[in-house]
């Protein structure tokens, strides 16, 4: 965690209240096909094909990948948010063809997200508080464990920053109070699709260290979509590289990055930034 | 042609279809519901044994399903029906008057071309001087005045203060001067906005800073490039405001005495001559989808991405 | 009566570039006027200051104050039963003034709805609403409206079902189009995650980031709606005596053209110069909402 004391994080992230308690995996997805029609021509698109993937509780996976092979795709149908898919989704257990609607509202806010554009992940016509207000009217026995002046200052932003509308908010503080919308929620998952590639360079590793410092805090697990190794090798414990809707190779960072056994992974290696970064460290 | 091509085009072919059956069936509805024609035609005082006879004899006796298959089998092969008023074809007295409002709309398309097109072409490419100012105004003013209106106070000055010109009725080719200034306005003004909407959006495409960089004169420019870009949006509005000044010349019509499809229809509602009434519908709806389908096949040979 | 015609393609005109910050304060100018005109005719029959409205057969077909033979006691003229036309002016201005706005609501109410629906939920609902905007372009809508005139008679009831039916498609097509851009947007999915209910997404979030599109193209309905009952109006088949509009005094100006022409001259101007205002406010309204120009 040097990062954190470097940044000065407060300590008291540590008591937040939910830890890991059963051994369900918090994702499971078992030959997920994803189509998507064209609009134009109405012919389909397979952008998933026949993908599994297992997120233990806690656990840390990425999936990489060039751009348009299905990552965005893959992580939205596969947690109920996006396009419906066929194969079998269960999270926490229970199997999303199967759950009834009462039960799917209760069961979403268990997966947050966080997306590469913080301005478009807010409606731009609620100041910050009255977002967070209604999160809380929509949930309120799962928000009512902190206020929401502490929230910020857990995601290192200013109370006054509570009356400010999305735009006039900088990309890294808007990603912020995304983050602090998906912490509010005390997630088992948090998927954050490619969340640092919006901001400045300056503002993605403390962005990044926020992520970390929240998954060693509340345990929750990551699904960490992202183009960049360097964030991926320091944040994930699991790999799954896509290729062409296909997960052509997964398994434990270190073993993919070090021997990766498949052509179009070593390929990806060379290409991808952090790269460079591998070598050095 | 490419299987995605077909499914487009038959997709277009099917919505149209849609379009004419819902119109179709609306003005189907709208006569049943317009209650007892045998009243209007024999009037209230007549014996009940005379009205069934004619019930019988407009076939009003028969299950509504079977009068609307007949009604689209009529439709289909050109018959639509008796007119209670004139005792005649509703097809013929459409083809009547047809000839009237085709000069009409003709000319007023004619010259709503020839003098929207230029005034949008003056406003892109001197977009936000007061050129560009005067010529939008001018154009919004045409699509903001009562266009009959503007007939009147043409009748007014031209017909009864000056007396250069006929205020009414057809005839001599000096009949149509008026009419057709009248009927141009709408179509006018909004040929300009949309020739200058899409010549600026042409206009500020990079490739016309390029063709401009490599020497290509301004007017070459502009004429071969910009307009090609206009040429085709101009063109589906002149055929689609061709369909709706067919069918909705009425007001016009009515302020020049113009013996076309208009007045025939503004007869037909005053004397709740129903079946004609919804001849006239029918047969607009049928000239829109037509046109609709000419604007689809237009496009398709312009550009083969359609769109 | 090409004005009563909804254009099949009223994308909204690509406004002139760089207006975009200006739109706003002369989105104000523009709206100034309008608010003094509608509380003027409203106001104006209070004050005592206008003639008397009954009939004076001594007095008939008497021109504006400015020209020969005219008086101030008649500032407008007079009808050809000597009324005044000033006072006609007023109160038939009252009804084009509610008509626009009422002709409006109707419109853009069920448009809105039908398009936001087609556009959050996608699938069936928006093939079928999509069929029936489709229909209502591709139509001479125009000439069925008549024909149900024909059929119910001339009333204020059916001429605002007239003008809802022929206004809402446009509404509608904008809607749907900005709604299916809305629903991609990532905030959707983030309330999802939260458990919110579609319902509430579709009218706390989705409809509230639509209004600034909604009021503008309402706005431009005003206009359509006043020229589709003054021509409706005109030729007797919208509103008819007793009641008055500006649309109404046309069509009892056109009997009397070679006589007394200022009857039709004045009521004409005044929905010329409603239309025309209303038309450059949403106009500038739509600059200020376009989706490309926002992004603040
Ligand atoms: N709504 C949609 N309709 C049609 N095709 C889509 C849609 N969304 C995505 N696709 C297609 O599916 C494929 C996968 O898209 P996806 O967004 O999942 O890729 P990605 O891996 O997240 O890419 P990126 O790294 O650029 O975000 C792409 O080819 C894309 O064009
Ligand atoms: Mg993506």
């Amino acid at each position: 965690m040097s990062e954190v004391t470097e940044t000065g994080v407060p300590g008291d992230l540590a008591r937040h209240p939910r830890t890991p308690e059963s051994d369900t995996p918090v994702l499971e997805v078992d030959d997920l096909v994803v189509e998507h029609r064209d609009g134009g021509t109405g012919t389909l698109f397979r952008a998933v094909d026949q993908v599994s993937l297992r997120i233990a509780a806690g656990e840390s996976v990425a999936v990489v990948g060039e751009s348009g092979s299905g990552k965005t795709t893959l992580a939205m149908a596969a947690t109920g948010l996006g396009p419906r898919g066929r194969g079998d989704i269960r999270l926490l257990g229970h199997s999303l063809s199967a759950v009834s609607r009462t039960q799917l509202r209760r069961l979403r806010p268990e997966v947050q997200v966080v997306f590469q554009d913080p301005h478009g992940s807010l409606d731009p016509r609620q100041s910050v508080r009255s977002g967070l207000r209604e999160l809380r009217a929509l949930q309120p026995e799962r928000t009512s464990w902190i206020d929401d002046a502490d929230l910020l200052g857990r995601v290192r932003l200013a109370p006054d920053l509570l009356d400010r509308y999305p735009h006039q908010l900088s990309g890294g503080q808007a990603q912020r109070v995304c983050i602090a919308r998906a912490l509010l929620m005390r997630p088992r998952l948090i998927v954050a699709d490619e969340p640092t590639s919006g901001l400045d360079v300056s503002v993605q590793a403390d962005v990044l260290a926020l992520l970390r410092q929240i998954r060693a805090t509340t345990g929750a697990a990551l699904l960490m979509i992202s183009h960049d190794l360097a964030v991926v090798r320091s944040l994930c414990d699991v790999v799954h590289v896509m290729y062409r809707g296909r997960v052509v190779e997964a398994g434990p960072c270190d073993r993919v990055f070090g021997t990766p056994e498949n052509d179009y992974t070593r390929e990806l290696l060379a290409a991808m930034p952090g790269a460079r970064w591998r070598s050095r460290r | 042609m490419k299987a995605s091509t077909v499914r487009r085009v038959g997709g277009r072919l099917a919505s149209l279809f849609a379009s004419l059956l819902i119109a179709l069936s609306l003005a189907f509805l709208l006569g049943r519901l317009s209650g007892d024609p045998t009243a209007t035609i024999l009037g209230p005082m007549a014996p009940p044994e005379q009205r069934e006879a004619l019930r019988h004899q407009l076939g009003l006796d028969l299950p509504v399903v079977v009068q609307y298959l007949d009604y689209l089998k009529g439709v289909f092969t050109g018959d639509l029906g008796q007119s209670l008023q004139f005792y005649q074809s509703n097809t013929s007295m459409i083809a009547d008057r047809l000839p009237y409002t085709l000069q009409l709309v003709g000319a007023g398309m004619a010259l709503a071309l020839l003098v929207g097109v230029p005034l949008g072409v003056l406003a892109a490419t001197r977009e936000g001087t007061w050129w560009d100012r005067g010529a939008s105004t001018l154009a919004l003013l045409g699509q903001s005045v009562p266009v009959f209106w503007f007939g009147m106070m043409l009748v007014v000055l031209f017909a009864v203060k000056l007396g250069w010109l006929p205020a009414g009725q057809s005839g001599s080719p000096r009949h149509l001067i008026l009419p057709a200034l009248t009927m141009s306005v709408y179509p006018m003004a909004h040929i300009a906005r949309l020739t200058r909407a899409s010549m600026s959006d042409a206009l500020a495409e990079p490739y016309i800073d390029s063709a401009r960089a490599r020497g290509i004169s301004t007017r070459r420019v502009v004429w071969r490039h910009a307009f090609t870009n206009a040429m085709m949006p101009i063109l589906t509005i002149v055929v689609l405001q061709t369909g709706i000044l067919l069918s909705g010349a009425v007001a016009v019509e009515y302020v020049y005495s113009w013996p076309g499809l208009g007045q025939l229809a503004l007869q037909a509602i005053q004397f709740r001559d129903f079946p004609l009434v919804q001849a006239i519908v029918v047969f607009g709806a049928l000239v829109f989808v037509l046109l609709n389908l000419l604007v689809d096949v237009l496009h398709s040979i312009v550009d083969p991405r359609v769109r | 009566m090409s004005q009563l015609e909804l254009d099949p393609v009223t994308a909204p005109v690509s406004p002139p570039r760089r207006a975009g910050r200006r739109a706003r304060t002369s989105a104000f100018w523009l709206a100034l006027p309008l608010a003094v005109a509608a509380v003027a005719v409203f106001v104006l029959p209070l004050t005592g200051l206008l003639p008397d409205g009954g009939q004076n057969l001594d007095a008939t077909r008497q021109p504006p104050a400015f020209l020969a033979g005219g008086s101030w006691a008649h500032p407008l003229g007079t009808d050809k039963l000597g009324q005044d036309l000033l006072t006609q002016f007023v109160s038939a201005g009252r009804l084009t003034i509610v008509i626009g706005l009422v002709g409006a609501l109707v419109a853009i109410g069920p448009g809105t709805l039908l398009g936001l629906l087609a556009g959050y939920f996608r699938g069936w609902v928006d093939r079928v609403i999509s069929i029936l905007i489709d229909a209502q372009l591709a139509l001479p809508f125009i000439l069925v409206a008549l024909a149900i005139i024909a059929n119910r008679g001339s009333s204020l009831p059916v001429l605002f079902l007239v003008l809802a039916l022929t206004g809402w498609a446009v509404c509608a097509r904008v809607t749907r189009a900005a709604t299916l851009a809305i629903r991609e947007r990532q905030f959707v999915v983030g309330l999802r995650a939260a458990g919110a209910s579609e319902p509430r997404i579709v009218f706390r979030h989705i409809l509230p980031n639509l209004a600034g599109t909604i009021v503008a193209l309402g706005t431009l309905q005003v206009g359509t709606a006043i020229l589709v009952e003054s021509a409706l109006s005109f030729l007797g088949l919208g509103v008819v005596p007793p009641m008055n509009s500006w649309g109404s005094m046309l069509a009892s100006g056109q009997d009397e053209l070679s006589q007394a022409w200022w009857i039709a001259f004045f009521p004409g101007l005044a929905i010329t110069v409603l239309v025309l205002l209303v038309n450059l406010l949403g106009d500038a309204l739509l600059t200020h909402h376009d989706p490309r120009k926002r992004r603040r």
